[in-house]
């Protein structure tokens, strides 16, 4: 079934020059391996088109349960050049939770998800 | 030694909730309060402060604010490190002597200074030893943006801080002080860590990033059951509670608001995290994935197992640069058809703009109420929106482009489409853009000063 991250994970984004980072934390423990499986850095740069114009890099922190995105050329310039509202990409964090991803019944059981 | 050292912030960034500090100095017992002022673009606007008035260019609420809790940090030996001397840090320490003996405070304070971070006079020279200080994001050499920089300042670590906590000092003002060095020092120093004690510096180092933006540790914009945070009015900055052997636990006040747990500080690690395996300071490299989180108790999260390496031979530059100019102009139009009635008057304007023959490097509209925060990802616009917010930024060289560009606002209201608002401000401000220029330095190249004055 289709689930969209934000039933599974928060998230809190910054900035780093024209790069947007993205920490993306499961809610419980059992849907790291998951997001790890589902949430792919191939899968984020797809999900950010029209936003992210570079690479996307992807680490992860299986000791937080987290991953961390570097969506790299993605805010305007960055900084004081940026002419964006979100010029430190602080709203990337739930832009990304926006995304569907593919569990199985059981997973979904599992995350009482049901 | 004293086997626990209570670090607390009190400010995530200059312009954080004023009260913050005093609440943390008269809300419990804390060792120390750390105080960090600067971001990126800080600097710049201190060099400019300055050179209007030699006296300025520091964080000037950083006085007044002394002036409220100085006699408390005295009575209970509370130490404070800040780095609000930005790019005079004599003149701010001048200001703090003279408050500390309004106070009646003389001969009972001494304040550490710590400079040589600031390398502005000394660009020349050390491009034409062939240090090209290069855009660390771009690879650009720093001579292509020479005749435009406003301030170059090197990102100093702990050790001068700690040197000057070792000569008695009870204040500690730096320029540009890393902000993890603020909170990593004082440990350093009660606990007699030594400078290659890498684990322990990274532990420091850890502690200091979780704090560094005050309230985001502690319940602030925290995504986690945000509705279930109590009290974010009387919230509660966090405090580190430090032992000897590198472990913590980050805690806050009894009887404040907001929440210390596992999420919320998950939340703040992972924020402007780069690579997790290499979080680079001047004292260390640290490694986000040793972090060991465990609940302790109502408001409180220990952290343990963490691990680092030794520090690069390089120092972090921040320089700043003049990049040009842009203004942002706004207008509101109302139910119905709030969006396409915004889309008409954006295309109205760059019809205008384009027969102006006005030349911007950017020019961006977004639509506040539509897709300024998620872009497409937010999806179709309602077509029954009560209003929708018209936002067009430009950017450019050309002074004159700009100051054109934001006489083609108002205008719209009598000159466009239906049920506009929203223009109260008058004409937007042209603003001057100072942009931020990352480098690195070898260590070799830069000698931190240390002095510790009395009051």
């Amino acid at each position: 079934m289709k689930v969209q991250l934000a039933k599974l994970a928060h998230a809190r984004s910054g900035d780093k020059g024209d790069t947007a980072n993205v920490g993306l934390i499961a809610l419980r423990d059992e849907a790291y391996p998951i997001l790890v499986r589902e949430v792919s850095g191939e899968r984020v740069k797809q999900h950010f088109r029209g936003i992210c114009r570079g690479d996307v890099e992807r680490f992860e922190l299986p000791n937080l349960g987290a991953l961390n995105f570097l969506l790299h050329e993605s805010l305007g310039g960055g900084g004081t050049l940026s002419l964006m509202t979100d010029a430190q990409g602080k709203t990337f964090s739930t832009a990304l939770l926006r995304m569907e991803i593919e569990i199985s019944d059981e997973e979904a059981r599992k995350l009482e998800l049901n | 030694m004293k086997e626990r050292i209570r670090i607390a912030a009190g400010q995530g960034f200059w312009g954080d909730l004023p009260d913050a500090p005093v609440r943390q100095v008269e809300g419990g017992p804390i060792d120390y309060l750390m105080l960090d002022y600067l971001a990126e673009v800080t600097m710049s606007i201190m060099q400019k402060q300055k050179a209007r008035d030699p006296t300025a260019g520091y964080a000037r609420d950083f006085i007044p604010l002394m002036k409220r809790i100085l006699p408390a940090c005295v009575e209970r030996d509370i130490k404070v490190t800040a780095n609000a001397g930005g790019v005079n840090v004599r003149g701010c320490a001048d200001a703090l002597i003279e408050v500390a003996r309004e106070l009646g405070l003389a001969g009972k304070l001494h304040i550490g200074i710590v400079t040589g971070d600031d390398i502005m006079s000394r660009l020349d020279e050390l491009l034409s030893r062939g240090v090209e200080l290069r855009n660390m994001d771009t690879g650009a050499p720093l001579s292509t943006v020479r005749d435009s920089i406003q301030s170059a300042n090197v990102y100093l670590g702990a050790a001068p801080l700690v040197e000057a906590l070792q000569q008695g000092a009870h204040v500690v003002i730096t320029g540009r002080a890393t902000d993890t060095g603020l909170t990593l020092a004082p440990l350093m120093h009660e606990f007699g860590w030594a400078p290659n004690d890498w684990n322990r510096l990274a532990a420091g180092t850890i502690a200091g990033h979780i704090i560094e933006c005050g309230a985001q540790a502690s319940g602030g914009n925290c995504q986690f059951e945000w509705r279930n945070i109590p009290n974010l009015a009387d919230v509660g900055f966090p405090i580190v509670e430090a032992s000897p052997d590198g472990t913590f636990v980050i805690t806050k006040h009894d009887g404040t608001g907001g929440c210390i747990n596992i999420p919320s500080i998950k939340e703040q690690l992972v924020y402007e995290m780069g690579d997790p395996h290499e979080y680079i300071t001047p004292d260390c490299v640290a490694d986000f994935t040793t972090i060991r989180l465990q609940d302790d108790g109502r408001d409180r999260v220990r952290v343990y197992g963490v691990e680092g390496r030794a520090a690069t031979e390089f120092l972090k530059v921040s320089i700043s640069y003049s990049a040009g100019f842009k203004a942002v102009g706004t207008l509101v139009y109302a139910w119905p058809d709030a969006y396409e009635k915004a889309q008409a008057a954006d295309k109205i304007l760059r019809a205008r703009l384009d027969r102006l023959g006005l030349r911007f490097d950017h020019i961006l509209t977004e639509f506040v109420g539509v897709n300024a925060t998620h872009g497409p990802l937010a999806g179709e616009a309602r077509a029954d929106a009560p209003e929708v917010q018209l936002r067009v930024g430009v950017r450019g060289q050309d002074r004159a482009a700009i100051e054109r560009f934001t006489k083609e606002i108002a205008p719209l209201i009598l000159t466009g489409p239906p049920a506009v608002t929203g223009f109260a401000g008058g004409r937007p401000k042209v603003e001057e853009i100072v942009a931020y220029w990352p480098a690195l330095i070898p260590k070799s190249e830069i000698t931190p000063s240390v002095e510790v004055l009395n009051a």
